[in-house]
Parts: structure tokens; C-alpha cells; sequence
């Protein structure tokens, strides 16, 4: 009854030769065992649900109907289930340990936001059903925004971007729009550093911009003096993420806003790395126009393992009458939502999608927010600020600080400079730390930095895990500096997989499940 | 503060090993101008007990589908999910792992990344499927300007079938990126007048099936007629389930085939977060948005799974990336793949056949009313019917009296002199007893 196993794995030889010479009889490694496909396990004709059956009634498709197979696998619900779980098992997570990846911010995703977002009153509702019937959830969305405005003292907040990428696009469309009704639509160019995020020139990009680099100074701060020899009638914003992504606050920011806004040009902030400064520092005092705010990252909604995300922009007062539809508004009659562009919201851009946006990320931040409080906010802030310092300060002694100088903030960024000599890279070393039962750091970003290894922990780590990290670390240094090269050149050695062949995938993308030519394709 | 483990004594500890006197030391670099003390003016933290009194507040406000007859659709629709669904996607090692950048582990993330390309490839009848986008309208944006770099073309035309919040979608990253877009007037059968507007100059033709009135259309002719201009066909659905029933948009000649995904595996959850699905033709792969898993092995030659082609994205490529695009929409295209492994071959095709005979039952029954008139003619699980009185009101009426009867098209087209249009979906989750109850009140309400 069962489909086809063609293509299946079977090489116990290959799955053994690892674990000092003993090999199961059967080819597993104990209690993780090599998971086939779902067209390997699944059944043509083999269902997971139980529907009631469709009674024939007069339909009008004739000639529109999927007669041939469709090609897909059906499981039962506990193949379904064990399919998953032990897929689950090949996965690192947040949960099992400190995630350190800089830029990323993979702190606790508290589970009371979970039980939240499926509240059904949340979740069972229909972003089209009348606006009388939801308003608490368009309240919500309006509380949401009260929090964001204050945390950055910003008037004005565009919720409904899906991710931060989206949220840069939304910023830098608000800006191209109020440089066209300002009359200022010859302005092309847009500023950035050359560490930013690949996100930023990518934007920038799109909306038709040509984007020139900054340089940057030798204590990774913007230089002050080549964006002002860079500013001019031409441009129309500069994008300066803060703290930045060598992990080091801007602290010429007020200049920079100040030199940006006389050029006439406008202030795009990266806001990725909100998370050590929010409750504390309001990017509306440092100056700055737009910046987006990633909910799964400051704001503890979960990423998923790749989204989805959240990139709400909060817009200075000459931004915000440009801000995408819907825009949410209050009055005696209740909330509403405003979706054309007319009215108040004559001078919106457009829409950045259908509907209003991540909902289900809404409601997970605003507990996450009425959990931490005001008080609780500016804690998180300086406790990712204190956990990365001292990370930088036990690791400095064996590790390289590309900016030894002074405190950083959420994140601690090292360069390779001390592995010299040991045949060892930042990539061998991050692939031992595996080994070690951590993800690696983020490698080689910023590009500024050679080698670089940047290093967030997060406010939600204890002590106790910042320390296990450390001396982890530490062995691994030494181990570098002492020759055992092959720790490193084969790492990971005790991960579900080797390292895999990045450069075949690519070569030859296999992107999707074939049958085996001579495999019957509906075979019962 | 539960979310916070460092104690104080480990905060005097850590500061002391920093060689800081105070945690204000560390935010040196801050101007003083922005440096604040005191907390922003904002309530302290709350309790679980607290946070859920207030949130529960929240939802008492809103109607939920499963309270009463819901009919509600125009891309987003409620669709029973298995409970197994749910628990999966909130196992740890799914819910709080990051974008599978090390896959030696994250073989969990991109084995069912590459099962998901492989089930999106199948529904879609394309070659390719991306490991998905954030939404259906997104998508749509997404495969317009990857048309215009595919065809180095830069107009495209949209049907009058396309949903308009989708079309809004689109012409905002259209207007970026310097490609214009001609759409048609709403139309509620009319895919195929997209032809008479295909130039030279076209990159690509948008249409939309079941479109945004419900029809469903063969769309192969449009194929022909774009393809002899060097044109691209994009083929949009936002109705996931519907790929059980009709022709695939692979099998009619589309060149780029997205979706919206939500149906399969994912809750309503008043717009989003949802899934998009994006698939094409093989050829155009490496313009393609989003990320793609591949299959590799690894160094003792074991089957897995990377990121690959990544030298299309904004990481590597920068300023020259085919998309910004960073994140895809990993935990609902978990949601969908779980889903559709349950649902096999044998359950979609049943879940289809169920969804359009609940909607021929709704269409005979409102049919039947005097002055209504089902306006489409060849639907799967929606269509739209003209009423004899402004279709918000009677939407208004029948919400007071339990029954959210679906969605007026001016809603979703202000200007477009269809006030009198109602868009009606049903699915397995519509009972029998709800449309004889819909029937009833709509004949009241209209007459």
C-alpha cells in the first residue's frame, strides 16, 4: 500500500563510521534515527484527517477540474506526528541553550504570549468582518502603537509591515514620498555605512536609489567627517543602524541627524538593535525619521526558524502623512481602521500588503510589554548591555576585540586576529562551538571587521549560562592556540550532520522531491 | 521580573569583572541629551494574572468565526486545522530556532523546508517553490518584479479579478521600483480581457483564479497570448484549498504561480501573520525572491539539506539582490506542510470537493431570495451576489443579528460602483443549518 521508498537512504555504513567503530546493527544512532521524506514514508492514499464525505450536487466546473495526480503524500496522524518530532530533534533552538548570533537577538519567547495569540477572540477573526465586530482588536492595535510611539518617542507608528526588511521598504518609501510632495523628487542617492545590514543597500536599492557607502572610523563609528562631505542636494537619506552593528552606540548621533536634516535629507534608522537601549534612549531625542522596530527581536515574538517576523516603523511628525494604509484611528464612535488613501490618510503611499498586518505578532509583543512594564523594558535593555560587556571582558584576554576601547552594548564583536597562526578560522571555530552544544555566533558580519565573530547573548540568559558559554569558549581558544587543528577543520563532529556541501546544492539545485524514473508515481 | 535571571548580587559581580562602578558607565556613549533615568511613561510590569485579565478584555471585543454563521472570505478563509497542527508548531526546537543559517543543526528546519517546496511544486503544477514569502499580496509584488527582470520589461498588467488590497500591494513596490502597472476595471469574469491589453512593452499579465468575485477560469489562452508577446503570466489563487479541485496554474501555462497560503494550517488571525507561496518555471529560478532549500549531502556523504543560491540574496548580494526580502514565513509554512502531509492526496480533494458543494448549497439557497442574484458564474468556494440594497448595510444588519454574511466588495473597492455586491465563502466549516439560517435573515433584510 505504501508509495515508493526509492531514493530512500539506507547507507548504515556512512552513518556509523563516526562513533569510535561501534555501529548500531541497523544504521540508526541511537535515539536519532535518519527521518526519510514525506513522499518516502507517505501513502498516495493515505489520509490524516477524517472528513465527512462531499454529496454530488450540479457544479458548473466541468472543464476546469484537476483530473490527473496532484502528487501528494498523506500520513496518518501518528506518522504525522513522529515524522515531525524527530525532525524536531535535528534542530538547536533558543530553548536548549544561549543562541548568541549578533544582529539576531534570540532571547526567551515567553509562552504567556503564545496562550495570548490563540485566544479565540484573537485569533478566529477575520481581518474583512465588519470593524463593529472587532474592536478589540483594532483597540489592540492602537495600544500597540501607544507603546511603540512612547518606548521611541516618535508621534507616529506604520504597523503593518511583515518583517524588518519590510519595515526598511516602508521607511524609505514614506521618505521618497515626502521628498516628491515637497518637490525634492530629484533626490537619489541614499548614505549608509559599510557595515550596515545587507537589508539596507538592498532597499535602498529597490526604491530606485543609488546607494554610496560611508566610511567608518577606526573606533567603528560613522566619520562625521565624510558623511558631511557626502551630504548634499542629491540625497535623500542617509541609513545609520543604532546601536550599530559593530555592537557600538553612534555617539555622534545628534550630529548626524543635525547634519542630515540641514542637507535636507532625511534620517532612516535601523532599528535591529533596539534591544539595548529600548526603555532607556528614545531614538526621537537622538534625531532621527523612521526607523522599524523588529517585533521578534526586541519584543520577544518567536522567529520561527525563519519568521514570520514584524517590522512596525515609527515616522517622525514630517513622515507620518505619508504612512501606508490602514492607519488605526479613535473617536467617541470606537476605533476604525482606515484602509484607502483618502481623508486623514490622503497622503498615504499605498499599502505595504493585504490587510493589516502580523496580528498574531501584535498581540504576542503587547503582552510581552505589559509583562516588562516601563521599568521592566529599561531592565532589559541594560542587563543585554551588561551580559554582552561581560562576555567582551572575560573573553578578552584569549580573544581579539576589534574595538577594545570602551564599553560596547548588547553585543560583544571579536575579529580573528588572535587565531593567526593556529590554521584555524572563524568559520572552523564557530562550527567547534557546535561540538560544544552552542550555535555559533554570527560570522563575518559586519564586513567592516575581518574574520568577525559578534556575539549577543541577550538580556534573558542567567549568569550561570553566560559562564558555562564562557569557559566553553575558553577551552576552545586554548584548544585553537594549542595546535588541535582537527577539532576544528571537521567540526562539527557530534552535530546530526557533518558539514554539508554547500557548493554541489548549488551547482546542481535539487530544490524539490522526484520520483525515481522507473517509480510508478500513484502506486498502490 | 520573570524574564530576568541576573539578580542583583550577579549584577554587582558581572559590573565588578567589567570594571564598571555602574551600569550607567555602559551607556556612556549615549548623548546626554537622550539620557534618560527614569522609566518612559508607561505602566510597570504586570503578572501573568494581570496581562491575562487584559488580554482576555481584548478578545471579548471581537466576534470569532466559530461563534455563529460566518461567510466571510476575499482572502483569508477559516478553515478547520487539525489539533495536531498546533502542538507541533509549538514544540521548542521549531518555535524558538532562528533561520537555518548552520544547517549541520537545523536539519529539523530544512528537511521540512524542502518537503514544503516539493507539496507547494505539486498543488501549483510548477517546476519550483520557494520556501515561502510573507503573504499572498506580497508574493504577488514579489513575482511582478522578478518579471521585470526576467523579461527586462517594465509594465504589468493586472486583471480586473485581482483583489484590490493585493493590486494596492503590488503597485506600491511597482511604483518603487520603476514599473508601471495598467489594471483593468472590476470585473467579475472578464481574466481573459487581459489579452487585449498585452503590448510589446509588457514584462507580464497578472490574473487571479478563483478571482476576487470567486470565478474560476482556464487561463490558457492568457498563457498563449502573453507568452507570444515575450511576456510572463502570473497566476494568483488566494485560496490555497481550491488547488484540489481546479487545474493547476502549471497545467494552464503560468510562468510564476503564488498564493496565499493561510488556508492550510494557519488561523484567521484578523490578517496575519500568513504564509506566501511563490513557484515558477525552472529556467527563471535564479531570479526567484526568497529563500530556496536544496538537497546536498554532507562530508560523510548523508542526505541533507542546505540554504542555497543565496548569492541571489540581500546578504551576499547587497545593493544587486533579486529582493530584500530577509525572512520568509518559516512557522506558518511549518503549519502548512504538517497540514498537508495530513491531508494527503485523498483529504485535499475531499476538503475541495466539500468546500464547493457547501458553496453550490449556499448559492441555491440565497439564490432563491427574491432580488438576490448570484453574479458568478463557475465558482469553487466563494462568489458574489448583487442584492437589492447596499451590501455594507445588510452586512451591518445581519452582524446585530449573529451572522457575518461577507464581505461587501466596496470595502475593498470604494470607488469601484459595485455597492450593491456581496462576496459569500463557505468551507467544511459551514453547517447546513447556518446557510438555511443565512437565508433567512438576508431574505428579511433585502426585502
Amino acid at each position: 500500500m505504501s508509495m515508493n521508498n526509492v531514493g530512500r537512504p539506507t547507507r548504515p555504513e556512512a552513518a556509523n563510521e563516526e562513533a569510535e567503530g561501534f555501529a548500531s546493527l541497523s544504521g540508526g544512532r541511537g535515539l536519532l534515527q535518519d527521518e526519510p521524506l514525506i513522499f518516502e514514508l507517505g501513502g498516495w492514499s493515505k489520509t490524516g484527517v477524517d472528513l465527512p464525505d462531499a454529496v454530488a450536487a450540479d457544479s458548473a466546473l466541468a472543464g476546469l477540474t484537476r483530473d490527473d495526480a496532484i502528487g501528494l503524500p498523506g500520513l496518518s496522524e501518528p506518522e504525522a506526528v513522529r515524522h515531525y518530532v524527530r525532525l524536531s530533534q535535528k534542530n538547536h533552538a533558543i530553548d536548549l541553550a544561549l543562541y548568541p548570533l549578533g544582529s539576531c537577538t534570540m532571547k526567551h519567547n515567553p509562552r504567556l504570549n503564545e496562550k495570548m495569540a490563540r485566544l479565540p477572540g484573537l485569533s478566529d477573526i477575520h481581518p474583512l468582518q465588519p470593524q463593529s465586530t472587532v474592536q478589540g482588536a483594532i483597540e489592540l492595535m492602537d495600544r500597540l502603537a501607544h507603546w511603540l510611539k512612547t518606548l521611541t518617542g516618535m508621534p507616529a507608528v506604520a504597523l503593518s509591515p511583515k518583517a524588518g526588511a519590510h519595515g526598511e521598504l516602508c521607511g524609505l518609501l514614506a521618505i521618497r514620498a515626502a521628498h516628491e510632495a515637497n518637490g525634492q523628487g530629484h533626490r537619489k542617492t541614499v548614505l549608509a555605512p559599510t557595515s550596515a545590514h545587507g537589508t539596507n543597500p538592498a532597499t535602498a536599492a529597490f526604491c530606485g536609489y543609488t546607494v554610496v557607502e560611508i566610511a567608518q572610523t577606526d573606533d567603528g563609528r560613522v566619520d562625521l567627517a565624510d558623511l558631511e562631505a557626502k551630504l548634499g542636494d542629491h540625497v535623500a537619506a542617509i541609513m545609520v543602524t543604532n546601536p550599530n552593528t559593530c555592537g557600538l552606540f553612534e555617539r555622534d548621533v545628534v550630529e548626524i541627524a543635525r547634519l542630515t536634516h540641514a542637507a535636507g535629507a532625511y534620517f532612516y534608522c535601523d532599528g535591529a538593535n533596539f534591544n539595548a537601549i529600548v526603555g532607556r534612549v528614545r531614538p526621537g531625542d537622538l534625531g532621527v525619521d523612521a526607523m522599524h522596530i523588529n517585533l521578534h527581536k526586541t519584543f520577544s515574538t518567536p522567529h520561527g526558524g525563519g519568521g514570520p517576523g514584524a517590522g512596525p516603523v515609527v515616522l517622525s511628525e514630517a513622515l507620518a502623512p505619508f504612512a501606508p494604509t490602514p492607519w488605526v484611528v479613535h473617536d467617541e464612535g470606537g476605533y476604525k481602521l482606515i484602509e484607502e488613501a483618502e481623508g486623514v490618510a490622503a497622503q498615504a503611499f499605498g499599502r505595504m500588503s493585504a490587510f493589516h498586518g502580523q496580528m498574531g505578532m501584535y498581540v504576542r509583543a503587547y503582552a510581552y510589554m505589559l509583562s516588562h512594564g516601563a521599568d521592566g523594558l529599561k531592565q532589559v535593555a541594560e542587563d543585554a548591555v551588561l551580559n554582552a560587556n561581560y562576555i567582551k571582558a572575560r573573553l578578552s584576554d584569549l580573544m581579539s576585540p576589534a574595538f577594545p576601547e570602551g564599553p560596547c552594548m548588547h553585543e560583544a564583536l571579536f575579529d580573528d586576529a588572535w587565531l593567526e597562526d593556529t590554521g584555524v578560522t572563524t568559520l572552523d571555530f564557530a562550527k567547534a562551538m557546535i561540538d560544544e552544544g552552542f550555535h555559533p555566533m554570527t560570522m563575518y558580519f559586519p564586513l567592516v571587521v575581518h574574520g568577525a565573530m559578534l556575539i549577543e547573548p541577550t538580556e534573558t540568559e542567567s549568569k550561570a549560562e553566560l559562564d558555562r558559554f564562557i569557559e566553553a569558549l575558553r577551552l576552545l581558544a586554548g584548544a585553537a592556540k594549542a595546535g588541535e587543528t582537527d577539532r576544528f577543520k571537521n567540526a562539527p563532529h557530534l552535530a546530526p550532520l557533518k558539514r554539508l556541501d554547500e557548493t554541489q546544492a548549488a551547482r546542481k539545485p535539487k530544490l524539490k522531491w522526484k520520483p525515481v524514473a522507473a517509480a510508478p508515481l500513484a502506486a498502490e | 521580573m520573570r524574564y530576568l535571571p541576573l539578580t542583583p548580587e550577579d549584577r554587582a559581580d558581572m559590573l565588578g569583572v567589567i570594571g564598571a562602578g555602574s551600569i550607567d558607565e555602559l551607556f556612556v556613549d549615549v548623548p546626554a541629551v537622550a539620557r534618560r533615568s527614569e522609566p518612559v511613561d508607561l505602566p510597570h510590569h504586570a503578572g501573568e494574572i494581570e496581562v491575562e485579565r487584559e488580554l482576555l478584555r481584548l478578545s471579548r471585543r471581537n466576534r470569532s468565526a466559530a461563534e455563529g454563521p460566518f461567510f466571510v472570505g476575499a482572502g483569508a478563509y477559516r478553515h478547520h486545522v487539525p489539533a495536531t497542527v498546533d502542538h507541533i508548531i509549538q514544540r521548542s526546537e521549531f518555535l524558538t530556532s532562528y533561520t537555518p543559517y548552520q544547517p549541520e543543526i537545523a536539519q529539523g528546519t530544512l528537511q521540512v523546508l524542502f518537503e514544503f517546496q516539493s507539496q507547494v511544486a505539486a498543488l501549483t503544477g510548477m517546476d519550483v517553490a520557494n520556501a515561502s514569502l510573507y503573504d499572498g499580496s506580497t508574493a504577488t509584488a514579489e513575482a511582478v518584479m522578478m518579471a521585470q527582470r526576467v523579461t527586462r520589461k517594465n509594465k504589468a498588467v493586472l486583471s480586473g479579478g485581482v483583489h484590490p488590497q493585493y493590486v494596492g500591494a503590488v503597485e506600491t513596490l511597482a511604483h518603487a521600483a520603476g514599473v508601471t502597472t495598467q489594471r483593468l476595471p472590476a470585473a467579475i469574469d472578464a481574466e481573459d480581457a487581459v489579452i487585449a491589453a498585452i503590448d510589446a512593452d509588457t514584462a507580464c499579465v497578472v490574473v487571479q483564479t478563483p478571482n476576487v468575485f470567486g470565478t474560476a477560469t482556464d487561463v490558457t489562452k492568457i498563457a498563449e497570448a502573453a507568452h507570444a508577446a515575450g511576456a510572463l503570466l502570473i497566476v494568483v489563487t488566494t485560496e490555497a484549498v481550491s488547488y484540489g479541485l481546479l487545474k493547476s496554474p502549471g497545467a494552464m501555462g503560468a510562468d510564476i504561480a503564488v498564493a496565499e497560503g493561510q488556508s492550510i494550517g494557519n488561523g484567521l488571525n484578523f490578517g496575519g501573520p500568513y504564509v506566501g507561496l511563490f513557484a515558477c518555471r525552472e529556467k527563471f529560478v535564479r531570479q526567484a525572491p526568497g529563500r530556496l532549500c536544496g538537497e546536498t549531502v554532507d562530508a560523510d556523504g548523508k542526505r541533507g539539506f542546505v540554504l542555497t543560491l543565496s548569492t541571489r540574496e540581500q546578504h551576499i548580494r547587497r545593493d544587486k539582490a533579486t529582493s530584500n526580502i530577509c525572512t520568509n514565513s518559516g512557522l506558518c509554512a511549518l503549519a502548512f506542510s504538517i497540514h498537508m502531509s495530513l491531508l494527503g492526496e485523498q483529504g485535499l480533494r475531499q476538503l475541495a470537493s466539500l468546500n464547493h458543494q457547501k458553496a453550490l448549497a449556499t448559492a441555491k439557497a440565497l439564490a432563491a431570495i427574491p432580488g438576490v442574484e448570484i453574479l458568478t458564474p463557475r465558482f469553487f468556494n466563494e462568489f458574489a451576489v448583487r442584492l437589492p440594497k447596499d451590501a455594507a448595510e445588510v452586512v451591518e444588519t445581519l452582524a446585530a443579528q449573529g451572522v457575518i454574511a461577507g464581505v461587501p466588495y466596496s470595502r475593498l473597492e470604494p470607488g469601484a460602483g459595485l455597492d450593491d455586491v456581496l462576496l459569500v465563502a463557505t468551507t467544511e466549516t459551514t453547517l447546513d443549518t447556518d446557510i438555511t439560517f443565512f437565508a433567512k435573515l438576508l431574505a428579511g433584510a433585502v426585502q
